[in-house]
């Protein structure tokens, strides 16, 4: 009985053997597996919370100096008296304009202003990325990492100022002179790759232009913007135009002549 | 009756949502009158009537057929952003979310499609993809939304597989009340719905956005309203829990006993869960008229006071000590003074907690010795009441709590109905809110959580409201439901009958206003459970009462009376303390018979509107304490004078016949001759005099600690460190953390 068995089970465990000398084999290993999802998750670098810092505190009020306060009151004026509370994205850019960032006294401040509890305002900041809720460098280095940027070689020019400046992204400079961040698409992919630096856009960047641009930066004398490719004119091709390039025809062209 | 309301509430937070989504203290510009008119809608093929203009999820539900929801609740605005409640609309592309679809005629609605479910499975994936897999030691297990509904559409397995794990937020510190686990958290955002909305606390929110949305205050700060419990109710998660009930017990293991609370003069319904001989925590139980389903954070949380500084044996005082003694031994100690005392010199003296039953039966004791010295413990409790309590509608807050919604201009004198009944103030609020209602107060200057106008601190302020330029007094004038909310402190004040005299004027010269067929703008409130009854049995001193003559009684009998002036009590009296808690009264007992606390025993309250209710023994009196009345019963017996009653139901028979009103339970009687009433209190206030410049007291000093019960709590010792001793938002997030820690 047992004899039997056992010479089913060689048989069985034999034919395999011959199988696999025949065939290619197949290699399976753990490793191979594929997981579902391998992209990290990606989390927002900021804090949706307050910690008080020496410089950002409930204690560090805001206020609007001459100059701001009538603008401010310009804003608010805009919207019927019950309806303040349209004016916090427009207060909060015109407080971080005259402050660089906005700080919880800035959130305070517009929060009086507006007449809303101060937590609406802080909802708003939260949620909006353009309302640096940290100190900025007096440089504001936005890079534009999206796609057409990216295949541009974005990559090149983060890592140029990175190591230039040295420092990481989200990171200011021990100066005080420049803030890195990666922002999404600016806007201007026609000439990619790009960087805002505060309000100003400087495109057509290559590595070594873009540290150019920061030593100008450094010395105080920033170039005017626009592409930093001298061969390109505002967004048009490198070296002119390559079509359109007669003049443009005049009215009543290709009109009967008899209208 | 109350599903209507239900229904008219829902439409109500739809149309607010639209308009108004998380404004704290701004009010509407204006409402417009909802439709309420009904029309022909199709669910799952079968034609339902439903109001136009309410939400596709509340007609379901009035169908009969239930929409899994997490973010949608009757008494909030709508927020759609669960996606739960999704359902199938004809002619709609994609699923809708049933919440936020107002009804209109002949929309066809299909709740149970495989559209639906797959639709709602895949809703519900998501939100388990970022939710802990901690539901063992969660405290919301057995009683979650989440894990309820994850049984019916959720998946029996997990598709995602995160190298960076799952999402993580940091707790929040919102005080010694609530707990905060918000990882758990699935940002129905109904906790900062309900802070703003209800509980006029704007300091919740939402911050960041996307995946790192999170719910909290921005700067950390504890969560300062006395609301705060009803987001544990609210959370349809685990995310926010109860502190003082955190790993006590789970929900399958309590015995549930639908009661009534005492904290306050409103009468709370409730529902007391309980374990064996302890009460383990305290929910809030629906009752429209009442306090619909929020109860303040007193009611919830002060049920740890029942389990300290209980009185469990009769006690004799010896020297200065507290003997243990037998109930045969403490009750001929008292009947043999009952006995030898002259009438004339007993006074029996009810305090706030005492339940209808006891005062009939003490009240029935004293009448059969010959004494009618029966007075209220507080300031001016030995004299007669002012107000009178021949006409009921001189004593009780005539306009009802849900009548308070309707009213368009308030007067409040000498209250914070913030402190002496929360849930007033909310249906205040709710007023300001959504009716357009105008408040003044006379009185100290307080955070209501609505806008009010100051008239002044000083009793001699309300003559303002009779000066025709004043802008209050215009808005009264053009009031179609005004209010006049007298506090129960202004029975209290030395010249309180100034604010009477003048009330009475004010409600005299706009009667017609203030007295309608559907009206009555007259209101008592008061801040005690046990007040109202009184005055209905006749517990007040009156014409009889000659303590007042022979101000020094031999004999005092303290029926639950712990807020009495020292004073009063004469220094050879022999005073007798029947209660619960060893508090201020008992201190001044020679004998101190144990009673039982709301949540053990079954007995009537009647609510500051009026309103008889009934609380029910959840658990038994610690030890040898005994149901209030049985005590007295008893005592009369050892007396030699029984009184005629051994059951509750002759007992109720006997109330029945003092008062009708006493056996009606759950309704307020509407009061007549209200008109009388205040010709009667205008003339004997007639000659009052000028209140004076001194400002009114403050009735409630500290929230958290009114009561004996309050006052033996450690979770509500805790709440007045951190919500009401603490200067500022930072010291109080450290007493907050202290105490955790």
């Amino acid at each position: 009985m047992y004899a039997r068995l056992g010479q089913i089970l060689l048989r069985s465990a034999r034919a395999p053997l011959t199988a696999r000398r025949s065939q290619p084999a197949v290699v399976r290993s753990a490793q191979a597996i594929r997981p579902f999802s391998v992209s990290p998750r990606q989390h927002s670098d900021k804090l949706f919370l307050h910690r008080d810092t020496p410089e950002n505190n409930a204690k560090q009020t805001f206020e609007f100096d001459a100059e701001y306060t009538k603008k401010a009151k310009e804003i608010v004026a805009k919207y019927p008296s019950q309806y303040k509370k349209a004016a916090i994205i427009p207060l909060l850019h015109l407080a971080q304009k005259q402050l660089g960032w906005t700080s919880l006294g800035v959130m305070n401040t517009v929060a009086r202003w507006c007449q809303v509890p101060p937590m609406r305002v802080y909802e708003v900041a939260t949620f909006y990325t353009m309302f640096n809720r940290d100190p900025v460098g007096k440089y504001f280095v936005q890079v534009c990492t999206t796609t057409p940027c990216e295949l541009c070689g974005s990559t090149g020019i983060l890592e140029a100022i990175k190591s230039h400046l040295g420092i990481d992204v989200g990171e200011t400079t021990a100066d005080k002179m420049f803030t890195l961040v990666e922002v999404e698409c600016a806007g201007a992919c026609v000439n990619a790759p790009v960087l805002a630096i505060n309000d100003d856009y400087y495109e057509d960047l290559t590595p070594k232009s873009v540290v150019q641009l920061l030593e100008a930066l450094k010395k105080g004398s920033p170039p005017p913007p626009g592409p930093m490719n001298p061969d390109r004119k505002n967004c048009e091709p490198v070296g002119g135009l390559t079509s359109l390039t007669t003049e443009p025809t005049g009215p009543g062209f290709g009109v009967r002549d008899d209208l | 009756m109350l599903h209507t309301l239900a229904v008219g509430r829902a439409r109500y937070a739809l149309a607010r949502s639209i308009r108004n989504a998380q404004s704290s203290t701004a009010r509407l510009l204006s409402t417009t009158n909802a439709r309420s008119e009904k029309v022909e809608i199709f669910i799952n093929n079968k034609p339902v009537m439903a109001e136009q203009g309410e939400a596709v999820i509340q007609a379901c539900e009035q169908a009969g057929i239930d929409i899994p929801r997490f973010c949608y609740h009757d008494r909030l605005a709508v927020a759609g952003n669960c996606r739960m409640c999704l359902v199938e609309m004809e002619r709609s592309p994609k699923p809708v979310a049933s919440c936020a679809i107002p009804v209109t005629a002949g929309l066809k609605i299909h709740t149970d499609t495989p559209l639906v479910h797959k639709a709602r499975e895949g809703v519900m994936e998501f939100l388990l993809a970022n939710h802990p897999l901690d539901c063992p030691i969660c405290d919301q297990g057995g009683e979650c939304d989440l894990q309820d509904q994850s049984m019916r559409y959720g998946g029996d397995r997990g598709r995602f597989y995160e190298p960076a794990g799952k999402r993580a937020v940091e707790n929040k510190n919102l005080g010694p009340l609530v707990k905060t686990e918000m990882t758990r958290c699935i940002q129905c955002t109904r906790c900062v719905r309900f802070a703003n909305e209800v509980a006029g606390a704007p300091e919740l929110g939402t911050t960041g956005r996307g995946n790192d949305m999170q719910i909290g205050t921005y700067v950390e700060k504890v969560l300062a309203t006395e609301m705060s419990g009803n987001i544990i109710d609210l959370c349809p998660v685990g995310a926010l829990t109860s502190k003082p009930y955190s790993f006590t017990a789970r929900p399958w293991e309590l015995k549930k006993t639908e009661s009534i609370d005492v904290m306050d003069g409103i009468g709370s319904n409730i529902r007391v869960d309980s374990r064996g001989t302890e009460v383990m925590r305290i929910l809030p139980r629906l009752n429209e008229d009442v306090n619909t389903e929020w109860i303040s954070d007193k009611t919830r949380f002060a049920y740890d006071g029942l389990k300290r500084q209980r009185l469990t044996a009769p006690l004799i005082r010896q020297g200065d000590k507290f003997v243990p003694a037998t109930w045969q031994e403490a009750l001929h100690a008292v009947a043999d003074r009952l006995r030898t005392t002259n009438p004339a010199a007993m006074q029996a003296v009810a305090g706030g907690l005492a339940d209808a039953e006891s005062l009939v039966a003490l009240k029935d004791l004293f009448n059969r010795l010959g004494s009618e010295n029966l007075t209220l413990d507080g300031p001016r409790g030995e004299e007669a009441p002012v107000l009178g309590v021949d006409i009921r509608a001189n004593y009780v807050l005539n306009t009802t709590l849900a009548g308070v919604e309707h009213a368009d201009a308030v007067l409040l004198v000498g209250t914070n109905p913030r402190h002496e009944g929360a849930i007033l103030n909310t249906r205040l609020r709710s007023a300001y809110l959504y009716n357009g209602l105008e408040v003044a107060l006379v009185g100290p200057r307080m955070d209501l959580t609505y806008d009010y106008n100051h008239l002044g601190d000083d009793m001699s302020a309300i003559d303002a409201v009779f000066n025709k330029g004043h802008p209050f007094a215009q808005k009264l004038a053009a009031a179609k439901r005004p209010m006049v909310i007298l506090g129960s402190g202004v029975a209290e004040l030395p010249n309180g009958e100034y604010l009477y005299r003048r009330v009475a004027d004010l409600v005299n010269q706009h009667k017609e206003k203030f007295f309608q067929p559907d009206w009555n703008g007259f209101n008592v409130f008061h801040r005690t459970a046990g007040r109202v009854a009184a005055m209905d049995i006749g517990f007040v001193p009156n014409g009889q009462s000659t303590h007042q003559q022979s101000p020094s009684s031999k004999f005092m009998y303290l029926l639950s009376a712990d807020d009495i002036e020292p004073r009063s009590i004469p220094k050879d009296a022999f005073v007798v303390y029947q209660g619960h808690h060893g508090d201020v009264g008992a201190h001044y007992a020679d004998v101190i018979l144990p009673g039982a606390a709301y949540t053990e025993k079954t007995s009537t309250f009647v609510n500051t509107e009026g309103r008889t209710q009934m609380t029910r023994a959840a658990v038994n009196p610690p030890m040898s304490a005994r149901e209030d009345w049985k005590v007295i019963r008893a005592l009369s017996e050892v007396a030699g004078i029984p009184l005629p009653y051994e059951d509750l139901p002759t007992l109720r028979g006997r109330m029945h016949e003092i008062s009708p009103t006493l056996t009606r339970f759950d309704t307020a009687e509407p009061c007549f001759f209200a008109q009388l009433g205040i010709d009667q209190l205008a003339a004997k206030t007639a000659g009052a005099k000028a209140g004076g410049k001194s400002p009114i007291p403050r009735v409630v000093t500290d929230y958290y600690l009114t009561n004996p019960i309050t006052r033996a709590s450690s979770i509500m010792a805790k709440c007045s460190a951190v919500f009401t001793k603490a200067k500022t938002d930072a010291e109080a997030l450290e007493v907050s953390k202290q105490a955790h820690a």
